[in-house]
């Protein structure tokens, strides 16, 4: 008689392929040009970056795209300080929600800073990459950096957390 | 809205390797595959599970004993699939099916290789295709096939 078996290979593997749709694939589009796209909402105004095609609070078919700057300000963020695979930032690493100037939404992304600078309101700026290696992804932005600006007071972003 | 054109679209991968330690019941269970043997678990109310529960669901005491059922038995219920995906455990269209091995008083999901949906009906009688080389996993049973087959 077999001893008891100890451990079992127990996968789980989903293959998808993801459709951005045509707002979405807008904005990416717009990544490889160095310029991040927005749509702003006809009803509250408000600017979605990265573009829905509807507001979510609205229901409305989002309106005018709407260029916004590669600066902005860091809303609020987290400190990664454990290993996963496909990491490529060297622990402990800043991601955050960075409210860029002139959108209402918050955009997630790395933030190249000491995990002990990181603070709500701190300004930043988006570095990229070279115009050949942009790709139609936000890796076309390696990372946001610190500009060095005084920070913006949380006034200016509580609406936007 | 501009005219309708195709938007971007990029592959996606949502994969977890889990590896799962199987405790003394299940362990038993997977190591009864190796010798081409079924185990059910034999409940205080008499009655048998396959494959085993660790816990009593009536009792919620732990489960002990371990009996043989048959390696045939009769599909409870049943989906045909009619176009398999990479990794299903046939590569030509077959069912799932919950099949109700004999001695047992509950089904068990797996493939039955029925070559064609209209062979397919609940109740009808399955047995397992062993595979050759059983390492101890649910693929050492390759799938149920009719009966008759053999």
């Amino acid at each position: 008689m077999t001893d008891p078996i100890k451990r079992i290979k127990a996968p789980v593997r989903f293959e998808f392929t993801i459709g951005a749709g045509q707002t979405l694939s807008r904005f990416l589009a717009g990544l490889v040009e160095g310029r991040i796209l927005g749509r702003r909402c006809p009803g509250c105004a408000k600017v979605y970056v990265p573009p829905r095609g509807a507001c979510p609070t609205c229901a409305l078919p989002a309106g005018d795209e709407v260029a916004v700057s590669d600066a902005g300000t860091v809303t609020t963020f987290c400190i990664v300080n454990v290993p996963f695979e496909g990491q490529t930032m060297k622990l402990p690493y800043v991601y955050a929600s960075v409210l860029l100037d002139g959108a209402d939404i918050p955009l997630l992304h790395l933030v190249n800073a000491p995990a002990e600078e990181a603070r709500m309101g701190m300004r930043v700026r988006a570095e990229w990459a070279p115009p050949a290696e942009r790709r139609p992804t936000l890796e076309s932005i390696r990372w946001f950096s610190p500009t060095g600006e005084p920070d913006a007071p949380f006034d200016a972003f509580k609406e936007h957390l | 809205m501009s005219a309708a054109r195709p938007g971007l679209t990029a592959p996606y991968v949502l994969e977890y390797t889990y590896r799962r330690s199987l405790g003394p019941v299940l362990g038993r269970f997977f190591a009864g595959l190796v010798d081409g043997r079924i185990l059910g678990a034999r409940t205080a109310a008499g009655r048998v599970l396959v494959p085993p529960a660790e816990y009593d669901p009536d009792t919620s005491e732990p489960v002990v004993e371990l009996v043989d059922v048959g390696t045939a038995g009769a599909v409870v219920t049943w989906c045909w699939v009619a176009v398999p995906r990479p990794r299903h455990p046939l590569p030509r269209p077959f069912a799932w099916a919950l099949v109700k091995l004999d001695g047992a008083d509950t089904a068990i999901l797996h493939a039955v290789d029925a070559v064609a949906p209209g062979r397919m009906t609940t109740g009808m009688r399955v047995q397992v295709r062993w595979r050759g080389e059983r390492t101890g996993q649910m693929g050492d049973i390759v799938c149920f096939e009719p009966e008759a087959a053999r």
